[in-house]
């Protein structure tokens, strides 16, 4: 009994720490701004540049939009599938899954090409963006509510709905979104957290988000970098901690789709 | 000018053929029950009348109106589904509710309704739930009243007692049944069990391979089967080879037994081989020959099978096989094993059909 128990702990343990010990080692660090003992320093830093709270809030707003527009493009998409194209799914999660594949380095070039000249002059609009962002949130946002649809009977639904007399608009609204609430938020957080640390779109394209001054600060700070580290591990959990909140209670079972 | 009409409709997936030449009249308030094997497109034409599914060819009308090409939700046909389809996020009232509140009616008028149907379905505790917490079959009744909500033209329901455990089912069944003929509405049922067939409906359409069988009121459909198929499908059927002895007569042979049918068989030559069925329940053991004119077939009990109210005998006559049964009776004696034992039969239990149909439909 005793020697079953100890291997099992054992893996656990070496498990914990190979996770544990650098943050904890990373946290030690952000402490250590004073010399000769511990202090927050570094945090308070980090929280009081201006630059922080501007890079971070316009990511987050980036962030959001992205979500909007990415839920409207997809959940349609992947309902429309789903129930009159179920041929047509390994495609569009071939198509869904090539920001896997091409870079953003390469994506990013191709949308410059194209949009820096008429008749799509679109380069100076952070609209560019966040079309950028759509495409990289593609293969989070299909497999989230592609997995959502699947746990739900969606032809049966749509049909009962279509009886009752509903439109299309009333069907995805008030029957298919609110049974997808845990996935959508799957796909909505995991989104949030790519936005939030992109950095090559926005360099190339240039605009002043969170991913660009994480580089700067990284480059330029000793002790700020692990203090920024640590804030954005708790933001993460609280993510994770938010989806698992929300999927509670819930008829379709609450998985979190544990790519990132 | 009947309620609802189905015109020649045709429906064709590719290369194959769903539903051919498909015809209906329903009467207001009729009870129809599509009734037949998986695959025979049963479901493909409730699904045409319900606008799910195009027909390829043909025309359906609800009260003189042609609806072929109306949207599924502009149709007022209320659905049922084998899977109660309830929507997840929504309580047991928010479901009846749901087509009440698209149409656009005021909270007051649909709580009222809502209140009415719960009751109806005999629900009337359950409005808070969630779908979930509820069982299969109050689920369905859940489903039933929402659909019922609406006030639909036409009540369409899709194999829905299929999911639920036997005695439900028939609970169930019974209770559809009083509520149907109380509201009075026009109903399209479909199922592959002929029970639930025979027990609800006023009429039956058998179908088979996307073929229109056979159409009558249960009684016409299990006593005078119009195909082998319909014959074979619906109830228990004891298949005997048989062989032509005097068409004009019609007098026939079985395993060097003589018996007769009711009419002469005008197709068969003599000494050609055929196949009759018999319904296990037209036979009985003969006690006295009381000369009238019944047929005979002496044969060994091979397998007695106790059901309860019913005792099924299979008999052996050499190289045919018979089912009959007889009414349990505590005071009688069962037959036993290896027993030799002469039933009979009127003339008229005789179904005849050519040897060919037969097989083809097994």
């Amino acid at each position: 009994m005793k020697k079953q128990r100890f291997w099992p702990l054992m893996m656990i343990l070496l498990g914990a720490f190979y996770f544990l010990i650098p943050l904890y080692a990373t946290f030690e660090f952000s402490l250590r701004e004073r010399r000769g003992e511990y202090s927050f320093d570094a945090y308070g830093n980090v929280l009081g540049d201006p630059q922080f709270r501007d890079s971070f809030v316009y990511s987050v707003l980036l962030a959001l939009a992205t979500i909007v527009v990415s839920l409207l493009l997809i959940v349609p998409t992947a309902f429309w599938v789903h129930l009159k194209l179920p041929r047509l799914r390994p495609v569009i999660e071939f198509i869904t899954l090539l920001p896997f594949v091409v870079p953003p380095i390469v994506l990013v070039f191709g949308l410059i090409r194209i949009y820096s000249r008429p008749p799509f002059v679109l380069v100076s609009s952070p609209a560019l963006l966040v079309a950028g962002y759509v495409v990289l949130s593609f293969p989070y946002m299909y497999r989230a509510v592609d997995t959502g649809l699947r746990a739900i009977d969606v032809r049966s639904l749509t049909e009962a709905a279509q009886s009752l007399g509903a439109g299309w608009l009333t069907i995805l609204l008030h029957v298919i979104f609110p049974n997808l609430r845990v996935s959508l938020l799957n796909g909505a957080f995991l989104t949030f957290a790519i936005v939030l640390g992109e950095f090559t779109m926005a360099t190339m394209l240039n605009w002043p988000t969170f991913g660009p001054y994480l580089a700067l600060v990284g480059q330029n700070r000793a002790y700020e970098p692990a203090a920024l580290a640590i804030l954005s591990f708790g933001l993460t959990w609280i993510c994770v901690g938010l989806i698992q909140l929300f999927s509670r209670g819930s008829p379709e079972q609450g998985q979190l789709a544990g790519t990132h | 000018m009947a309620f609802l009409e189905l015109e020649n409709i045709r429906k064709s997936f590719g290369a194959t053929a769903a539903v051919e030449l498909f015809n209906l009249q329903a009467e207001q308030g009729e009870f129809v029950t599509f009734l037949g094997p998986s695959g025979c497109g049963k479901t493909t034409t409730l699904r045409m009348i319900a606008g799910f599914e195009q027909p390829t060819a043909g025309e359906i009308r609800v009260a003189g109106l042609n609806i072929t090409h109306q949207p599924p939700n502009q149709r007022q046909i209320g659905m049922v589904f084998q899977s109660y389809a309830l929507f997840p996020n929504m309580t047991v009232a928010d479901n009846i509710g749901f087509g009440l509140k698209v149409a656009g009616k005021t909270l007051a008028e649909i709580k009222g309704r809502v209140e009415e149907m719960l009751r109806l379905v005999d629900l009337p505790t359950l409005g808070k739930r969630y779908p979930h917490q509820l069982s299969g079959g109050q689920q369905q009744r859940v489903a039933l009243a929402r659909a019922l909500a609406i006030e639909p033209r036409l009540l369409l329901l899709d194999e829905p007692l299929s999911a639920l455990d036997a005695k439900i089912r028939i609970s169930l069944r019974n209770e559809l049944r009083a509520i149907q003929r109380r509201l009075g509405i026009t109903t399209i049922y479909v199922t592959h069990d002929q029970e639930e067939a025979l027990s609800l409906s006023d009429r039956i359409v058998v179908m088979n391979a996307g073929q229109v069988e056979q159409i009558g009121p249960p009684f016409e459909i299990y006593n005078f089967p119009a195909t082998p198929f319909v014959a074979r499908f619906v109830g228990t059927l004891n298949v005997l080879q048989a062989r032509v002895v005097d068409q004009t007569q019609g007098h026939l042979e079985i395993n060097g037994q003589p018996i007769y049918t009711a009419k002469s068989l005008s197709n068969a030559k003599n000494g050609e081989r055929l196949s009759v069925a018999v319904r296990p329940e037209m036979i009985g053991v003969i006690q006295a020959d009381d000369g009238t004119a019944h047929n005979q077939l002496h044969g060994t009990v091979e397998d007695v099978m106790f059901l309860g109210a019913v005792v099924r005998v299979r008999l052996s006559l050499s190289e045919n096989t018979l089912f009959f049964d007889t009414f349990n009776n505590p005071h009688l004696e069962m037959p036993r094993l290896g027993q030799s034992l002469t039933v009979r039969f009127p003339r008229e239990a005789v179904l005849m059909f050519d040897a060919d149909s037969l097989s083809r439909s097994l």
